[in-house]
């Protein structure tokens, strides 16, 4: 066992640093591809609401399309796609040569899924704020962004937070996937110290476990936020609620 | 008027579609015969018994399913000689074995927070009426408690079994050829990306096809639960999960 624990040491012996690296890579994957994927599938979710019935069409076609794809081959199309989509475009103006990198290819196809996934999420928050808050922000003469902008979408954020927490911690798990288009993340860090070590299950048992750790360490996170988000909340229920009784009492007498 | 590329390949793709379709039903089917004892262990007020479940659970639903593949497929290489020695190293040594075996305790976790939820949903009563009529637990559960809990959990497992046929996919990078090998390799050599397009087209087929089928059965098994007044069914929703 101490043996084993060697393997992790930092340093040029041991493998602790690389696997650290790889960790860090992880997570900034995870976080670049958050706001991508949260934004993209917002407005996924408002194409599904359009009143033109071919915005609505590209809306749900587009979500049934990346939720039916296999996570690995959506990363293989958008690695190998966009680099020659992008390719072209840059022919049409000079002869240069580019590559777009893996990490961009990475953000791109994890933030296509976790929109696709998001905008039903945000849709179904939709359908849960009542039609009489965008009434009451017409009748108090905002324009229909305005009333999206400061009464809606708190409330939708909040109805949208429970879901959109689920897909966080799906998203933290599908980064492992990039690590077939040769980025070096966590799990590609893992599997360059087994093929030194030869040591496979020690080293990918401790690779589950800082899946773990991180699933973990954003659980916490998630139910700090929702707490927060929570906060006017339990005032309105905590002050309705005594209201409630004494009706109650006057409906007895 | 079939384009050169699926000429060549298009065959090799139906192959590799036949042992997606094989990895997902073995596991699928090996995972639910698994996951009950563990939705049991779930819910049994031994505590010690419940955590070792609740632990189980928790780790492969918090892990990503390429790392559990890692982990025994690679890991297992490590094990040659005890695994020899109880007479399992020939079926660790093969890669679609490897797979199956992965996939079947992942999904057990999954499909064991299932039917947990849905035993769970029924309600105490029906326990309490069997009991009453002086049904032993073994009957409770087969007669009583499961045909109630398995409307409950038939969507949930719907969506688990899109969930294995998108994750098998993962199968392909421990070389194994399921559609996803398949396309892998036809577009080593043909270097040609449209091999990607017909491999999603395929598995969207797939998905869309499970998908329509489970909306029927679902019609099917909940027709004594609608009124005559309501004998046009209610639009049954999306099927593809929201959240995992």
């Amino acid at each position: 066992m101490p043996n084993l624990l060697h393997l992790l040491s930092f340093g040029p012996e041991g493998w602790g640093d690389e696997i650290l690296a790889g960790t860090w890579l992880t997570i900034r994957l995870a976080l670049a591809t958050l706001p991508f994927g949260l934004i993209l599938g917002f407005f996924v979710s408002l194409t599904k609401r359009s009143e033109a019935a071919w915005l609505r069409f590209v809306g749900e076609a587009f979500s049934t399309i990346f939720r039916g794809l296999p996570e690995l081959l959506t990363i293989f199309i958008v690695y190998f796609g966009a680099s020659l989509g992008f390719q072209w475009v840059v022919r049409l103006f000079s002869d240069a040569t580019v590559e777009i990198s893996g990490f961009v290819a990475g953000v791109i196809a994890l933030g296509v899924v976790f929109a696709a996934y998001a905008s039903e999420v945000f849709t179904a928050a939709f359908n849960g704020i009542p039609k009489g808050q965008w009434e009451g922000g017409a009748a108090i003469g905002l324009r229909r962004w305005q009333t999206m902008r400061l009464i809606v979408f708190p409330q939708l954020m909040r109805l949208a937070l429970p879901g959109l927490a689920n897909l966080w911690l799906i998203l933290l798990k599908d980064t492992s996937l990039v690590s077939v288009i040769s980025i070096n993340d966590l799990l590609r860090m893992t599997y360059q110290a087994v093929s030194y070590t030869k040591q496979p299950f020690f080293l990918y048992f401790v690779a589950c476990m800082i899946y773990l750790l991180m699933s973990i360490v954003s659980s916490f996170g998630i139910t700090a936020i929702e707490r927060w988000a929570e906060r006017g909340e339990r005032v309105r229920t905590a002050t309705t609620k005594p209201r409630d009784v004494m009706q109650e009492k006057a409906a007895t007498s | 008027m079939i384009p050169d590329l699926l000429q060549r390949y298009g065959l090799k793709l139906l192959e590799g579609l036949g042992v997606t379709l094989e990895l997902v039903v073995i596991s699928i089917i090996a995972g639910a015969i698994l996951a009950i004892p563990i939705a049991m262990a779930r819910l049994s007020k031994n505590r010690i018994i419940s955590a070792i479940a609740f632990g189980y659970v928790y780790f492969f639903r918090g892990t990503p399913l390429l790392a559990q593949l890692f982990l025994i497929y690679y890991g297992a290489g490590q094990f040659v000689g005890p695994l020899k020695a109880i007479g399992l190293w020939g079926f660790f040594r093969d890669a679609f074995n490897c797979a199956a075996f992965a996939f079947t305790i992942n999904t057990a976790a999954y499909q064991a927070e299932i039917y947990r939820g849905a035993i769970r949903s029924v309600p105490r009563g029906q326990w309490e009426a069997a009991r009453s009529l002086g049904l032993h637990l073994g009957p409770t559960l087969l007669k009583v408690v499961f045909p109630q809990a398995a409307i409950i959990a038939l969507r949930p497992l719907g969506n688990e079994i899109i969930l294995m046929i998108k994750g098998s996919a993962v199968a392909s990078i421990v070389t194994v050829f399921d559609l996803m090998g398949q396309t892998k390799l036809a577009f080593s050599r043909s270097y040609d990306l449209t091999i990607y397009l017909y491999a999603a087209v395929l598995y969207l087929l797939l998905v869309e096809t499970i998908r329509r089928v489970w909306n029927m059965l679902e019609l099917r098994l909940t027709r004594h639960l609608r009124r005559e007044s309501q004998a046009k069914p209610a639009k049954a929703a999306d099927l593809v999960p929201v959240t995992r």
